[in-house]
């Protein structure tokens, strides 16, 4: 293989995870940006939409419903994990929240251990399209159909914002949310929508994630939740196209990393990048910077 | 018609709000004056239910209201125009005032308000598809304006609207309440400005650190021994 399509093969690489990063990033700087809150449990939900596409799958149902049951369930499971771990917390400090945030993810690991015990589970790829052949490149079916659909997902949650009620709502929320309710907003319910949808963004990641690096196990939210986390960060925490960006840099540098440098190293280089990075420019690649007028 | 009877408000231990009754009769613009502390924005905030009192009630319509969502309470009819006008930054004059018909669902009504604002503002109109940041303080208050009237309100609540204008723009800003009270809409109207304030009002009440302690006409409380040593500068 040339040296050129190498190069292109690792391209698709960075692509691939870039894709997840910015699905799981989405979801934390849309609850950052109406809740102020960094949910560090959120890289939890995409191993909970893993394993609850899993039992689905096993249980011989069909891929789509599968999809939609794990969506669902992790909507609901954010709605309520807002409702009954932060809501009370909302005029608490900001370390009390990350406390709670890191205990709910402790608790999600430790419970699905519990019951699904620590052992890897092979996860059945059910995306069963033909492989892309381009030139000398091979493209297999789990990277590009993660790809369009991040890519979908992600131009549909930007219209949304951009053009809908609820979208409007979050918008306003997330810039002053006591001005929000003096338009009339409902703030409780505006924050729960945006729990439910950073939910189901991070479950289709888990479930993409999963036909792409079978197999499963409890922990695996973890480092991509905190990889997407920080590329959240690096694209300007509250800020949706920041997330997207973040994401597939992050996805890039890694890929890049992994192939030119040394896989073993890959996460110290990455975080070292990203530390640097953030050091050089805080607010982030996209972080606001629009003054205000008293 | 608003009515506030023995309201108590607190931020924790510290009570800010003492037990204050006031009303505001339908048609009236009423102003409530008083020095910084005092407790008028929180008065404000309480009666949108920003803030839950400790005790105490707030009627609206004959309607008690003080632990109905803040939310209902705009659709209710009871808008306001907060203290530092807090529009939206990073939204656009336009988006701005659709913000502020949230709770409408007549889209020709919403269509039909906007124009009466950009009437009343020219200013905004030239600038609608600016971001509310970037306007100056002046425009900044306008647009607060606008937006608290595109939802229509019986009663509008303004809360300090002449803060850090020039003496030029506090008359302009002054005249457009006159007008906004003229076209029908009852008003409660907090200022430090009380000279402007009480020339402008039907009732007025001086708020002493969370304590009301003057109550009368516009007019009376003007020629007051203690609001003119207290307030008007003697
Ligand atoms: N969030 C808060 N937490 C604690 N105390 C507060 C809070 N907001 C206001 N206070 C206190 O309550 C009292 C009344 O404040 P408020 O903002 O209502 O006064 P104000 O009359 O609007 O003053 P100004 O003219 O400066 O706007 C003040 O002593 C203030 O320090
Ligand atoms: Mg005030």
């Amino acid at each position: 293989m040339s040296g050129f399509s190498q190069f292109i093969m690792q391209f698709i690489n960075g692509l691939n995870i870039g894709s997840i990063y910015a699905l799981i990033a989405l979801g934390y700087t849309m609850v950052y940006g109406i809740a102020k809150l960094i949910n560090f449990a959120h890289g939890d939900i995409i191993m909970v939409g893993a394993y609850v596409s899993l039992i689905c799958l096993n249980a011989g149902l069909p891929w789509y419903l599968a999809c939609i049951i794990s969506i669902l369930s992790c909507s609901a499971f954010g709605v309520i994990m807002e409702k009954f771990a932060y809501k009370p917390l909302r005029n608490a400090s900001r370390i009390s929240l990350l406390i709670t945030a890191i205990g709910i993810s402790y608790l999600l690991e430790n419970a699905f251990q519990l019951i699904f015990t620590a052992n890897p589970k092979p996860y059945p790829s059910f995306i069963a399209l033909p492989a892309l052949k381009i030139g000398a490149v091979t493209i297999s079916a789990n990277y590009y159909i993660t790809f369009i659909i991040s890519v979908v997902l992600m131009v549909v949650l930007t219209l949304f914002i951009r053009n809908t009620n609820m979208g409007k709502a979050m918008r306003a929320v997330s810039e002053d949310a006591g001005a929000a309710r003096l338009m009339g907003i409902n703030v409780d319910n505006t924050i729960s929508l945006t729990f439910a949808i950073g939910s189901a963004l991070a479950a289709v990641a888990g479930i993409l994630y999963s036909n792409c690096y079978s197999p499963i196990n409890p922990t695996m939210g973890s480092l991509p939740g905190i990889k997407a986390f920080i590329a959240a960060g690096l694209g300007g925490i509250g800020s949706i196209p920041g997330a997207v960006l973040g994401g597939f840099f992050l996805g890039m540098i890694e890929a890049m990393v992994k192939a030119y440098i040394s896989s073993q190293l890959l996460d110290s280089i990455v975080f070292t990048v990203l530390i640097l990075m953030l050091v050089l420019k805080p607010a982030g690649i996209l972080g606001k910077d629009v003054r205000e007028k008293v | 018609m608003l009515k506030v009877e023995n309201l108590v408000v607190k931020y924790g231990m510290i009570e800010a709000i003492k037990g204050i009754s006031f009303e505001v009769r339908d048609g009236e613009i009423v102003t409530l004056i008083g020095a910084n502390g005092a407790g008028k924005t929180t008065t404000m905030h309480t009666i949108s239910g920003l803030i839950r009192p400790a005790s105490g009630t707030i009627y609206m319509d004959g309607q008690d209201i003080t632990k109905v969502p803040s939310h209902r309470i705009v659709s209710m009819g009871l808008a306001q125009v907060p203290e530092r006008r807090r529009v939206f930054a990073q939204q656009t004059v336009e988006e701005n005032l659709i913000l502020g018909a949230f709770t409408r669902k007549d889209t020709e009504g919403i269509k039909e308000d906007m124009k009466k604002v950009f009437e009343r503002f020219p200013r905004l109109e030239e600038r609608r598809k600016q971001l509310a940041g970037t306007l100056s303080g002046g425009e900044q208050q306008m647009l607060a304006m606008g937006r608290a009237l595109m939802a229509r309100p019986k009663i509008l609540l303004m809360d300090e609207p002449s803060m850090g204008l020039s003496p030029l723009l506090v008359r302009e800003i002054f005249r457009i309440i006159e007008d906004i009270h003229k076209n029908g809409t009852t008003v409660l109207l907090v200022e430090q400005n009380a000279r402007m304030a009480l020339a402008v009002a039907d009732r007025a009440y001086v708020l002493e650190t969370g304590k009301i302690t003057l109550e009368g006409t516009g007019s009376e409380l003007a020629k007051s021994e203690k609001v003119r040593k207290a307030y008007l500068g003697g």
